[in-house]
């Protein structure tokens, strides 16, 4: 995982992982005892967390307990999920 | 409990307004097989949830319906995006406009506002997952008729992730009904729900 690598790819990693992560979640819901799925929820973790952990110390909180700063409540600053970088208002 | 993330759960991103087509998509967030219906009807389905299996179905669906909630907005949200007093007159979305401007309202695509009318909580887990089912597929199909009405791929490609996730959810209550009835008594062959009349301690 680069240093340099931009805000829409690590965004793009986390919504992956994301994804596989909820849907491997809604299959385990009505397979609980899916050994290689447990494996996949596993491995996908792993690798959200340290995607989230680059993510939000480049590019602010994902959740609000994310927020580490003691000078600049960021939480707020955009753009929102249903905006556009082009629209992009603090 | 629930924390918001902030992200979408699928990219949105709409290069050109279309005021006509978020006039049709705005039913997946307020009409009768919405996003909004189907967090609301698992949400609260699952206080009478019998089995572990279903309690986690039911939260886990309803939880991802909320962020199905926020994509069908944004859609909404960006395809309304700097429109001129032409487009909204000459597209149809000028009767949603005169209430809300372009603010996001759950509506159905005919003009019915939102309502919980269009979902049930049975306190039966059997007659509430053969719900289940058939919100998923009535969601499938309200997608299908949307990628019928569609050109833009930027749409297109939000509502095939959505749809896919309808089949999927599908998939899972069957899966959920299916150990329902495995639960049942072996004579009790109608699968009528005994859950009320056994008192758990």
């Amino acid at each position: 995982m680069a240093e340099n690598e931009s805000k829409a790819v690590l965004l793009n990693r986390l919504q992956v992982c994301d994804f596989i992560l909820v849907e491997l979640n809604e299959y385990l819901d009505t397979h609980p005892d899916d050994t290689e799925a447990l494996k996949s929820f596993e491995k996908h973790r792993m690798m959200r967390e340290q995607t989230a952990k680059t993510y939000t110390e480049r590019f602010g909180p994902i959740v609000p307990t994310d927020s580490t700063s003691t000078t600049r409540w960021s939480w707020i600053d955009g753009p929102w999920p249903w905006e556009t970088d082009a629209e992009r208002r603090a | 409990m629930w924390v918001y993330q902030k992200k979408l759960q699928y990219p949105v991103k709409i290069a050109r307004p279309n005021a006509a087509l978020a006039k049709v998509i705005i039913s997946q967030l307020g009409g009768p097989d919405g996003e909004t219906g189907a967090s609301t009807r698992y949400l609260n389905q699952r206080f009478s949830a019998p089995t572990a299996e279903m309690k986690g179905v039911l939260t886990d669906i309803g939880t991802e319906e909320l962020a199905h909630m926020e994509l069908v907005s944004t859609l909404v949200y960006q395809l309304t995006r700097n429109l001129t007093m032409d487009e909204i007159k000459n597209s149809g979305f000028d009767t949603y406009f005169v209430d809300h401007t372009t603010g996001v309202y759950p509506v159905a695509a005919s003009g019915t506002p939102f309502t919980a009318l269009t979902l049930q909580s049975t306190g039966d887990p059997i007659a509430d997952l053969n719900e289940d089912l058939a919100a998923e597929q009535k969601a499938r199909l309200t997608y299908d008729n949307i990628l019928r009405l569609a050109d833009d791929p930027d749409v297109r490609d939000v509502i095939k992730f959505l749809r896919a996730r309808e089949i999927i959810h599908y998939q899972r209550f069957g899966e959920t009904l299916r150990g329902l009835l495995d639960t049942l008594d072996s004579k009790n062959y109608y699968a009528y729900n005994p859950s009320f009349d056994q008192k758990k301690s």
